[in-house]
This record gives structure tokens, C-alpha cells and sequence, in this order.
């Protein structure tokens, strides 16, 4: 009786903060579009979400594309096929890579910082203070980073699918000795710009909606003290991470099962 | 200063942004050739083998098209490919052939065309002449016909 007492407390629980995420879904999109005419400070939070990001971005995007390159060449080389190294090393980092690895380090640089924030102001009461001087914190501070967070993770993405195809390049050329007119050319004809290109921006718009979405939830949610702004930024790695390689699988099967 | 230095840095975090979607189109996908202007071209082949859309169009090597789309005639069940070629390779004479090619042993099959010698050209919509286009060749059947013709042969050879 007590299990099952137990397990619909968690189910009421559960459904019932589904419920409320949704609701500040609702009034932080009609807050970002509040925020959107005074976009200086969508820069701010650009700056803070998107250019402190860049720096792991481009340096996971390098060494991912080293490491394609040289687990591709090593097993290309058995069937004498390194010419497509390089459409290997594209379509993985274009259609896969690009957005999941980047809105998982996203997630973990960009995500947990933006939680603590928001939980801390909650906690210190800066929330409730903006509310009395008839600020509404929706516009003023969840909508900036909202937008920022859309902007940011798909340009992100790009970087670090940028930066893996010439980390590749670097070790099927520099260190293989693959054509470079063989690796470039076998990536132009087989990557296409909308089927390949686009929906791996799509994937990575998606992702950062996602992820700013429980992000600023989780912040907004914690509890007002030391260990809950803690345990909402464990969360929001733990839910935004799951939430990134569960919804990678669904548009993966819809984008490119034949749809 | 402070939001001067913060303006700059997003503006560098926007154009690094750009300028990578920029490479993916131009450098790694095929943005920057070949989704230009074409005109379309149909082909009958009795059979097209494992040739995909999207597979290019080739005139002794340098690209000049994709395979745009592979149906089926429903009068002759032969199948038809149909070829969207740039429209700066608009003087194709109406007897060009076409022939299903691999790149290589077995690599990915292509289309190649031989121009013909005729002075009118090839227009949008129009079909190659049927008794111009050579099938693909498929492997299974060369083998099955090496093994049975090495079957019929003297019996110390198939050894």
C-alpha cells in the first residue's frame, strides 16, 4: 500500500512539474519576444552563453576530427576506400556529431552555468525584488537567454562540424597522405546542403531550444537554497543530456528514414 | 568599455559562427556548384542497376549533372532516369548517349553521356533516343555467365 501510495506521489509529482515547465515554456517565449526590442541584452547573454562556449566547442570540434580521421583511415585502408574519408569524416560530424557532441558540451558549459544563475537570484531574492519594482523577470532576464541560447547552440554546431572536417583534413592529409582534392571532392559530392547541412541545423535549433528550455526551468524551479541551486544544475546536465540523445533518435528517423 | 569589449566579442562569435556554416555549404556540401540553373533530361535503360538519385552526371569525367529522379515507364517497364544537367553544358546533341557506370570495381555508378555529332541540341524535357543507352552492367550476371560459359568449356579449365 505504501509502494503504491509512494509511486503515485512520484507520478502526481512528475506530471505536475511536466505541467509547470510547460507553463514557463508559455511565458518565457511571450518573454523573449518582449525582450527581443531591447536586444542589447540578448548580446550580453550572447556573450556569456554563446562566446565563453567557443573556445571547448572549437577544440572538442578539432580533436573529434582527428580522431574520425585517423579511426576512419585505419579502417578505410582495408578495403582501400581512404578516398571517402573524407565524406566519412563530414556526413558523421555534419549529421551527428556537429549538433549531439556540441548540445552536450552546450549543455554541460552553457546549461548548468545559466541554472545556477537563475537559481541564485532566485535564492537571493533578486527575482522577487525585480518583481516589486514592477520589472517582470520573464522579459528581463529569462527571455534574453532564451533567444541567446536558440542563436548560439546552432551557430556552435556549425563551428565544431567546421573545425572536425579540417581536424580530419589535418590527419588524412598531413598525416596519411590522402589526396586533398580526393578528400574534399568525395565530401562535395556526397553531403548535401539541405539533406545533410540543414537538417543538422535544424537538429542543433532544436537542441538548444530543448536545452535552454529545462535549463531555465531547472533554475527557476530550485528550491531557494545552497543544495537545491545544486541539485537543479546536476539536473539540468542529467535532463537536457538524456533529453539531446533521446530527440537526436527521433529526428535522426524522421530526417533521414526516407521521410 | 566593458559592454564595448562584450559587443566585439559576440560580433567575433557571430561571424566564426557564419563563416562556418559558410564552409559547410561552399567546401564540404554541394551548395556552391551544380544547384545552379539545369535543364532536365530523360533516359530509357532497361535496367539502372544500383544508381541512386543525386549520383552524378558525367561527360569523360568532369560533372556535368545528378541524377535528378528514377521512375519507371509505365508502358515498357523499362526504367527512366532523369538527369538534371547545368545549364552551361546546354549544347549536347540530340544523339548523345548514355551508358550506367561504376567508379571503379565497386564503387558508386554514375551516369555517363557520349555526345553525339548532330548540330541540334538537347532541350529541357527532351528524351535520349532510346537505342543510345547502355545498361547498367551488373556483376552477379557477368559472373553467373563466366561460371556457365567455364561449365560448357573443357572440364580442366573449371578446375
Amino acid at each position: 500500500m505504501k509502494l503504491l501510495a509512494g509511486l503515485g506521489a512520484w507520478a502526481i509529482a512528475f506530471v505536475a512539474r511536466l505541467g509547470a515547465s510547460f507553463l514557463f515554456l508559455l511565458r518565457a517565449l511571450s518573454g523573449a519576444a518582449r525582450a527581443l526590442p531591447r536586444f542589447s541584452l540578448v548580446i550580453e547573454q550572447l556573450y556569456a552563453i554563446g562566446v565563453l562556449t567557443m573556445l571547448i566547442i572549437i577544440v572538442s570540434g578539432l580533436f573529434v576530427g582527428m580522431v574520425l580521421g585517423l579511426q576512419g583511415y585505419y579502417q578505410l585502408v582495408n578495403f582501400s576506400a581512404e578516398s571517402s574519408l573524407g565524406l566519412m569524416v563530414a556526413l558523421f560530424l555534419v549529421r551527428e556529431l556537429g549538433p549531439v557532441l556540441g548540445a552536450l558540451l552546450f549543455a554541460g558549459r552553457a546549461g548548468s552555468a545559466l541554472t545556477a544563475e537563475i537559481g541564485l537570484m532566485k535564492a537571493t531574492e533578486q527575482l522577487a525584488a525585480m518583481e516589486m519594482m514592477a520589472v517582470d523577470p520573464m522579459a528581463r532576464v529569462i527571455g534574453p537567454r532564451f533567444i541567446a541560447g536558440l542563436i548560439a547552440l546552432p551557430l556552435l554546431a556549425a563551428m565544431l562540424s567546421a573545425v572536425g572536417v579540417l581536424g580530419g583534413y589535418l590527419i588524412g592529409h598531413g598525416q596519411f597522405g590522402v589526396d586533398a582534392g580526393v578528400y574534399w571532392s568525395s565530401m562535395q559530392n556526397g553531403v548535401d546542403w539541405v539533406d545533410d547541412v540543414l537538417n543538422g541545423v535544424i537538429k542543433s535549433v532544436v537542441f538548444g531550444f530543448v536545452i535552454t528550455w529545462v535549463a531555465l526551468f531547472e533554475g527557476y524551479d530550485a528550491p531557494p537554497t545552497a543544495e537545491g541551486v545544486s541539485r537543479a544544475t546536476t539536473r539540468t546536465v542529467v535532463t537536457s543530456s538524456l533529453a539531446v540523445l533521446g530527440g537526436d533518435y527521433i529526428l535522426t528517423a524522421l530526417m533521414f528514414g526516407g521521410l | 568599455m566593458r559592454t564595448k569589449s562584450i559587443e566585439i566579442w559576440v560580433g567575433i562569435f557571430i561571424i566564426l559562427g557564419l563563416a562556418a556554416l559558410t564552409l559547410l555549404a561552399v567546401q564540404v556540401s554541394n551548395a556552391g556548384g551544380g544547384s545552379g540553373d539545369t535543364f532536365r533530361v530523360h533516359a530509357n535503360f532497361d535496367n539502372v542497376g544500383g544508381l541512386n538519385e543525386k549520383a552524378p552526371v558525367m561527360i569523360g569525367g568532369v560533372r556535368v549533372g545528378r541524377v535528378g529522379g528514377i521512375t519507371i515507364d509505365k508502358e515498357n517497364y523499362g526504367a527512366v532516369v532523369a538527369m538534371d544537367i547545368d545549364t552551361r553544358y546546354d549544347n549536347l546533341p540530340i544523339d548523345t548517349g548514355a551508358a550506367i557506370l561504376t567508379a571503379g570495381l565497386l564503387g558508386a555508378q554514375f551516369v555517363g553521356l557520349q555526345p553525339g555529332a548532330e548540330d541540334i541540341f538537347l532541350g529541357d524535357g527532351d528524351h535520349l533516343e532510346p537505342g543510345l543507352t547502355q545498361s547498367a552492367i551488373q556483376l552477379e550476371t557477368l559472373i553467373g555467365q563466366f561460371m556457365s560459359s567455364l561449365g560448357q568449356g573443357d572440364g580442366g579449365d573449371a578446375q
